[in-house]
């Protein structure tokens, strides 16, 4: 079959499963948005700016464990998707980008809208290619969704010229097994290292897991549960481990770090054994990493290598996936009970209840708090959320419990501002059966608003709760704490984000008192499409407790209890 | 080599010869904070297969986190730290010198005698010495050069291999993309 470079590009999607893709169009990507009329399998959503590209795609991989794709054209198009690239790099999220290039003849000569883009991207992709030759492009597409998934996954850069989706060939789809030489992902740990680990296992007295994203992706939930409660060994959970285990298990203590529950970074630092399963010790989740966890042993698994003893020295450090891993080392782990490190951690856990806002409140303005639980009640705890960054972010992370995987979608390595909405309307794409709520501050709300446009013409049907507190709330707190009160470009004058909402075409509500919550959830429900809830809460307000940047784990800034002052 | 330096250690990576390979390792060194000494590649028997041997100062880095992070790069074959094993290392270095007088002219015959060092090129004005060896020799050799008046000076960066039956080797072939007819074979399968 003689095809262009760019018919190529679209039965390769086609044959990697892919239903839709996010971008926008330009000179340089033209022939395949051309090409593209061909295949109406294939959804294209057209976004506002190549960024929401990059989060939609993004979104739609963690909402579903697939390839997002997203396409934008040379120069700027190509740039605009960096900082999408940058997210899902960090974030370990399978996205392969297509971009268009500046035709063969001209790269090199500074060509209108010429961008280095594989130079550009090197740093924030898995790997990239510049196709040079339209033999390779078909392989090279495959190379890339394979790549882009397996592993580590992450995000995979194809940069087009135009010439080359003009040209034609003969096209033979590569059949058979992807080779790489120089690509070979773990798989399964040693004996060694599982007998190692046991032995560790069935002696720690007061041991820990720790469960990052790493416990999603590889579908290690069941195992990681089976772990935990055989031998009664706590879990704790990193912020895009939220998920991995049910957050009402009785052995779940939560979120760990900066923002986490204090009983968890207790416990991290009273612990003899840190079971870290998916997770990179992370500067957020360890603080000061001369003080951390000085009594525990450490076994860390991970499907890259270069994570092991990165951060954290381990005793025991297995490059593998971790459903196997965990699966390998199961069989020899001993029942256990731990009666008084549970009980230790109980202790903790009381005492943060009696500080939790949450039932302490007594304004009578809208705290985020109450906003973000009631979201969860009302939602029966089963909504996709997907959160921006800051304040709210933290806040969804400790008020709004998940119990299934890939339910919390977060920016959390990069946190990119801006991630939320767009991502929100990925995965809608990706789980369309699904209520997907965005969960977006004032501040971050504003920097992708533009895809309002995109899902009022696509009519997809994301909620979004805007928690207006009118401050990039999070730089608040941090100059309220470490720079003296000093609110310099932090106070917003914000947009009325109802009439905004409105102009789009979309259905909206102001809530500025609790007992509007519930009304406002069942108002967006009932509408099938794009609903934006503005809730209005209160301007200053903190995120308890905080580990302070470089401070040890368990030197956290608490809320007062009742009648207490700040120490 | 460099045993007397025990924060320089010697990465040798085969990677695959594509355009672009050299910017991959070099971004990933920038990026990665970690610190080079040098770097050198160049083609080996096999014609898809270049070699890289990189000489790092791990004062700050872990080795084996370089070589994972370098294991990382789709193209890189194969990587290994060859210090603490038996390897042969040779840097080479073009220096030239002053020999526009008696003394000079002499004084570097003189010193090239006691090295592994020849002159290759002499004129009225100029000297060029080449040396090829270990890389310290290198350094003493130009620090004995340059009272003479070294005016100009170029080396390699060191390369390295490892001794007897250490071998770092790969079977690769790539995929020939020009083949379009149905024979799958090249794809492995
Ligand atoms: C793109 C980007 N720019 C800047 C920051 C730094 N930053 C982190 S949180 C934050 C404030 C976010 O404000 P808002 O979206 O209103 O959320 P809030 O903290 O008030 O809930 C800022 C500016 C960032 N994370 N991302
Ligand atoms: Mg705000």
């Amino acid at each position: 079959m003689l095809l262009s470079g760019s018919e190529i590009v679209m039965e390769c999607l086609l044959r990697e499963g892919v239903d839709v893709i996010f971008g926008y169009p330009g000179g340089a990507i033209l022939p395949t948005y051309d090409a593209m009329t061909k295949y109406p399998q294939i959804h294209h959503v057209l976004v506002r700016h190549e960024q929401g590209a990059s989060h939609m795609a993004d979104g739609y991989a963690r909402a579903t464990g697939r390839v997002g794709v997203c396409i934008a054209t040379s120069g700027p198009g190509a740039t605009n998707l960096v900082t999408g690239l940058a997210t899902a790099m960090m974030d370990s999220v399978p996205i392969v980008a297509i971009t268009g290039q500046v035709p063969r003849a001209a790269i090199g000569t500074d060509a209108f809208q010429e961008t280095d883009v594989t130079g550009v991207t090197i740093p924030v992709t898995k790997h990239n290619y510049l196709i040079s030759d339209i033999h390779e492009l078909a392989y090279c597409i495959k190379e890339a969704f394979y790549i882009a998934r397996t592993g580590r996954p992450g995000p995979v850069l194809i940069d087009i010229p135009k010439d080359v989706q003009n040209e034609k060939i003969e096209f033979v789809y590569p059949e058979g097994e992807i080779r790489l030489p120089g690509y070979r992902p773990p798989t399964a740990a040693n004996e060694s290292d599982v007998f190692a680990a046991r032995e560790l296992i069935n002696k720690a007295q007061r041991p820990i897991i720790l469960a990052g994203h790493g416990i999603i992706m590889s579908g290690a939930v069941q195992e990681l549960r089976e772990l935990s409660e055989r031998a009664q060994i706590p879990v704790s959970l990193t912020l895009l481990g939220k998920g991995a285990m049910p957050e009402d298990h009785p052995l779940c203590i939560g979120m760990m770090g900066m923002h986490g529950n204090a009983a968890s970074n207790h416990a991290i630092q009273e612990s003899d054994l840190i079971i870290a399963l998916g997770m990179r010790f992370d500067d957020r989740v360890t603080g000061n990493l001369k003080t951390y966890a000085p009594h525990a042993k450490k076994i860390h698994v991970d499907i890259d290598p270069s994570e092991l003893n990165k951060n954290v020295k381990v005793d025991v450090g297995i490059a593998g996936d971790l459903r196997t891993v965990i699966a390998q080392i199961l069989p020899g782990v001993e029942g256990n009970t731990h009666p008084d490190w549970l009980n230790r951690i109980r202790d903790w856990q009381e005492d943060s209840s009696e500080r939790d806002i949450l039932y302490n409140y007594e304004g009578n303005t809208l705290i985020a708090a109450q906003v973000i639980n009631d979201l969860w009640k009302y939602t029966n705890g089963e909504a996709i959320t997907v959160t921006d960054v800051g304040q709210h972010q933290m806040i969804e992370a400790q008020y709004y419990p998940h119990r299934r995987p890939a339910t919390l979608l977060t920016s959390g390595g990069l946190g990119t501002m801006g991630f939320g909405f767009p991502a929100a309307i990925g995965a809608k794409f990706g789980r369309p059966d699904e209520p997907v709520w965005a969960i977006v501050g004032d501040g971050g709300f504003q920097m992708t608003m533009c895809e309002m446009a995109t899902a009022v013409q696509e009519n997809v049907d994301v909620k979004i709760a805007i928690i207006n507190n009118g401050f990039l709330g999070m730089v608040r707190q941090w100059q309220e704490f470490f720079y003296e009160e000093r609110y310099h470009a932090t106070p917003m004058v914000n947009p009325d984000f109802c009439k905004l909402a409105e102009a789009f075409g979309m259905p909206s509500m102001r809530v500025t008192s609790r007992d509007q919550i519930q009304g406002a959830v069942e108002f967006a429900n009932s509408h099938k499409g794009p609903v934006l809830i503005e809730f209005v809460v209160e301007k200053e307000e903190i995120v308890y407790p905080m580990v302070p940047a470089g401070a040890d784990l368990d030197k956290m800034i608490r809320r007062p209890k009742k009648g207490e002052k700040q120490s | 080599m460099n045993n007397n330096n025990p924060s320089k250690q010697v990465v040798v990576a085969l990677v695959e010869n594509k355009p672009g390979v050299l910017n991959r390792v070099a971004s990933l060194f920038r990026r990665r904070n970690y610190n080079v000494d040098s770097l050198t590649v160049g083609r080996t028997h096999k014609r898809h297969v270049s070699r890289m041997t990189i000489v790092v100062d791990v004062a700050r880095t872990d080795v084996r986190q370089i070589v994972a992070n370098l294991y990382k790069l789709v193209n890189v074959i194969d990587v290994k730290a060859l210090t603490g094993e038996p390897h042969v290392s040779r840097d080479l270095a073009l220096i030239k010198v002053r020999t526009d007088d008696v003394e000079s002219r002499n004084a570097v015959t003189e010193v090239c005698d006691r090295y592994p060092a020849r002159i290759v090129d002499i004129g009225t004005k100029y000297a060029i010495v080449e040396i090829t060896a270990q890389e310290d020799l290198v350094e003493h050799l130009i620090d004995e050069l340059r009272p003479i008046g070294i005016v100009e000076l170029v080396r390699t960066g060191v390369v390295a291999m490892g001794r007897g039956v250490r071998i770092l080797d790969t079977d690769y072939e790539p995929v020939n993309h020009h083949q379009t007819t149905g024979d799958l074979e090249r794809y492995g399968v």
